[in-house]
C-alpha cells in the first residue's frame, strides 16, 4: 500500500504541551498550573441568550462571514475599546476561534516561500500553520531583558528581501509581555518602511493590567497592513463556545472568507447570538474578571519575589514566567520533577519555542486557595533544590 | 479603592490583612487603615460565618415574616422596626414596598417556637395590623454562596 499521508504534516513537530499533559492526567492529586483557558463559567446572562436563541429555533447556518449584528457589534466594540474603525461588511469575517483566523490568515495572504516573522515564545499555532500555508517560519528569539517585548532592532534584523508578514502576539501566552505604545510605535515604522503586512493575535487583549491595551491597527498606516485577530474566549471565558474573528482590509477579509467558506461554511449559529449579547453587556463581567487575574498575578509575584525566584513583570494574559536558570537543569527536566515530586504541573517555555528555555509557564487561570497550595509546594521543591546546591 | 477591599472581605472576611493588601496591589498599612476607618465610620458592621445548619446536629427553624403595620405619625415605620428589632430571635428586619411594611427574618429551634413568638410577641403588638410567616424549607443560596456545589475543574486537557 501506499503512503497514506501528507509528508509535510507528518513533519510537523507535535505541540511539547500534548506531551506533558499526557503525564499529568495519569497522576492522581497533581495540581495543574497548566491550563491555559479561564476557570470562569460563561457569565450566565450570556448562556441565557444562547438557550434563549434555542428556544427561538435559530438553528440554521449564518452567512459565511457571520450574522450581521455581530459583525456589527465587533465594529463598534473595536472603535471603543481600540479606536480602530472597520466596516462590518466588508473588513469583518467571524471565525471558529481565533485559531481558525489564524490559519485562513496566512494561507490567504502566503505564497510558497515567502518568509513569516514569529517571535518566540509564543502560541505553538503560528508556526504549524505558517508552514501549512506554504511559508518559512524565521523565529526572532525574544529577550528576557526587554521583558519579551518585540523590539526594533530585533525585527530589523530579521526582515529580508522575501518577508511577507510578521505575527505579533501581545498580550502574550506564555509570557504575559504587552507591547505599550512607544512600543508598537517603533514597529509600525519599520513595518510601514519596509512595506510588511502584520497578522496582530489579540486575543488577550482584555486581560491587561497596565494602562489600556493599545492595538497596532490603530496606528497611521498600519490598518491597511493589519489584520486584527481577536475572540470571546479569553475576554468572556467563553472557550468552548469556538468564537473569533479577524478585522482587516477588505481584499484579505475577502480571500479569507473563502477558505472560510468551504473548510468550515460558518461559526457556529448558537454561540453567535451568544456573542452578540456579550459584547453589548458584557463590560461588568469583563471588568470582575480582570480584576480577579489582576489579584492572582499580584499574589504570584509577591510568592516569587518571597521565594527569590526571577520573574519579570507581565502585564497581561495570564500566565507567569518564572526563570529557572539558577538550578542548573532545562526547563523540561525541571518541570518533570517537580510534577513527580511535588505534583505541580506547570509547562516548561520550551514548548512555547527553544528561546523559552530555562523558563516555565504559570497560567492563573485558577483560584487564589488553589494557587496557594501549588506555590507552596513549588517553594519546598525550589528550597530543596537550593539546599542540595548549597552542599 | 474601597469598595475593592469591601468587595474581597464581604465573601472572605478571614483574609489576612497582609495578603489582601498584596491581591489589590496596596501597602499593608493603607490596607489596615482603610479597613480600621470602615470600621469606626460603621461601613463594616461585622464579620460574620455562613453556616449550612443542615448538616450540623442542631435543630433549627428559620422563617420570614411579613408585617403589616400601622405606621406613627412623625415616625413611620422606624419605630416598630426598632422595636422587632430588640427581640434577640430576629435576625434581619427590613422596610419593603409592595403588599406589606416590614420583612422580618427569624430563627427558633422549632415550628412551635417560632409560632409563639409570632402569635404571642410579635402580633400583640399595638401598631401590627397583620402578619403572614413563611417557612424556610431549604436553602440553595445564601449570602452569594450555592450550598452544596462541589467545585470540579471540567476543562479537559488540551492543546495548543
Amino acid at each position: 500500500m501506499r503512503n497514506p499521508l501528507s509528508d509535510q504534516v507528518v513533519a510537523l513537530k507535535p505541540s511539547g504541551i500534548r506531551k506533558f499533559f499526557d503525564i499529568v492526567s495519569e497522576m492522581k492529586d497533581a495540581i495543574s498550573l497548566g491550563v491555559g483557558e479561564p476557570d470562569f463559567d460563561t457569565p450566565w446572562f450570556i448562556r441565557d441568550e444562547a438557550i434563549q436563541s434555542l428556544e427561538k429555533g435559530r438553528t440554521f447556518y449564518t452567512s459565511n462571514s457571520g450574522l450581521k449584528e455581530l459583525r456589527e457589534e465587533i465594529c463598534n466594540y473595536l472603535k471603543r475599546k481600540c479606536d480602530v474603525e472597520y466596516e462590518p461588511l466588508k473588513e469583518v469575517v467571524i471565525t471558529v476561534g481565533g485559531s481558525e483566523a489564524i490559519d485562513i490568515g496566512l494561507r490567504a495572504m502566503i505564497n510558497p516561500g515567502d518568509e513569516v516573522l514569529i517571535p518566540q515564545p509564543s502560541y505553538v499555532s503560528y508556526e504549524p500553520c505558517a508552514i501549512m500555508a506554504g511559508a518559512k517560519p524565521v523565529i526572532i528569539n525574544l529577550k528576557h531583558e526587554n521583558q519579551f517585548r518585540l523590539t526594533a532592532e530585533e525585527l530589523l534584523e530579521a526582515i529580508t528581501d522575501k518577508t511577507k508578514l510578521l505575527i505579533l502576539p501581545f498580550p502574550n501566552n506564555p509570557t504575559g509581555a504587552i507591547m505599550e505604545r512607544k512600543d508598537l510605535e517603533a514597529i509600525a515604522k519599520v513595518c510601514i518602511e519596509k512595506d510588511i503586512f502584520v497578522m496582530s493575535d489579540e486575543i488577550y487583549s482584555e486581560l491587561t493590567y497596565k494602562d489600556e491595551h493599545v492595538s497596532i491597527a490603530s496606528l497611521p498606516g498600519m490598518k491597511e497592513r493589519t489584520i486584527l485577530i481577536n475572540g470571546f474566549s479569553k475576554a468572556f471565558a467563553m472557550t468552548g463556545w469556538r468564537l473569533g474573528y479577524a478585522c482587516g482590509p477588505k481584499e484579505i477579509i475577502a480571500q479569507m472568507t473563502k477558505i472560510h467558506q468551504f473548510a468550515i461554511m460558518c461559526a457556529p449559529t448558537t454561540s453567535q447570538y451568544a456573542a452578540i449579547e456579550a459584547l453589548k453587556n458584557g463590560d461588568e463581567d469583563v471588568q470582575a474578571m480582570r480584576e480577579a487575574y489582576n489579584q492572582r498575578r499580584r499574589f504570584l509575584m509577591d510568592a516569587f519575589r518571597e521565594m527569590k525566584l526571577e520573574c519579570f513583570e507581565p502585564f497581561g494574559a495570564f500566565y507567569v514566567f518564572p526563570c529557572i536558570k539558577e538550578f542548573g537543569m532545562t526547563s523540561e527536566e525541571f518541570a518533570t520533577r517537580l510534577l513527580e515530586e511535588e505534583k505541580v504541573a506547570v509547562v516548561p517555555g520550551t514548548a512555547f519555542g527553544d528561546c523559552g528555555e530555562g523558563f516555565l509557564r504559570i497560567s492563573y487561570a485558577y483560584s487564589i486557595d488553589n494557587l496557594k497550595v501549588a506555590i507552596g509546594r513549588m517553594k519546598a521543591f525550589i528550597e530543596r533544590l537550593r539546599e542540595k546546591k548549597e552542599c | 479603592m474601597r469598595e475593592k477591599i469591601l468587595s474581597i472581605i464581604e465573601r472572605n472576611s478571614r483574609i489576612d490583612l497582609k495578603e489582601l493588601a498584596v491581591l489589590l496591589g496596596m501597602e499593608e498599612i493603607d490596607v489596615v487603615n482603610e479597613v480600621a476607618a470602615m470600621e469606626a465610620e460603621g461601613v463594616i458592621c461585622g464579620y460574620h460565618t455562613l453556616i449550612d445548619w443542615e448538616k450540623t446536629t442542631q435543630e433549627k427553624v428559620s422563617a420570614l415574616i411579613e408585617v403589616r403595620v400601622t405606621p406613627q405619625r412623625g415616625q413611620g415605620f422606624d419605630n416598630m422596626a426598632e422595636k422587632i428589632s430588640k427581640y434577640p430571635e430576629v435576625n434581619a428586619v427590613y422596610l419593603i414596598s409592595g403588599g406589606y411594611d416590614l420583612l422580618v427574618s427569624i430563627d427558633g429551634k422549632s415550628l412551635m417556637e417560632i409560632s409563639r413568638f409570632v402569635s404571642e410577641k410579635l402580633s400583640a403588638l399595638d401598631s401590627v395590623l397583620s402578619t403572614a410567616t413563611h417557612f424556610i424549607l431549604k436553602k440553595y443560596k445564601d449570602h452569594g454562596t450555592i450550598f452544596n456545589k462541589k467545585e470540579v475543574d471540567e476543562r479537559e486537557m488540551i492543546t495548543p
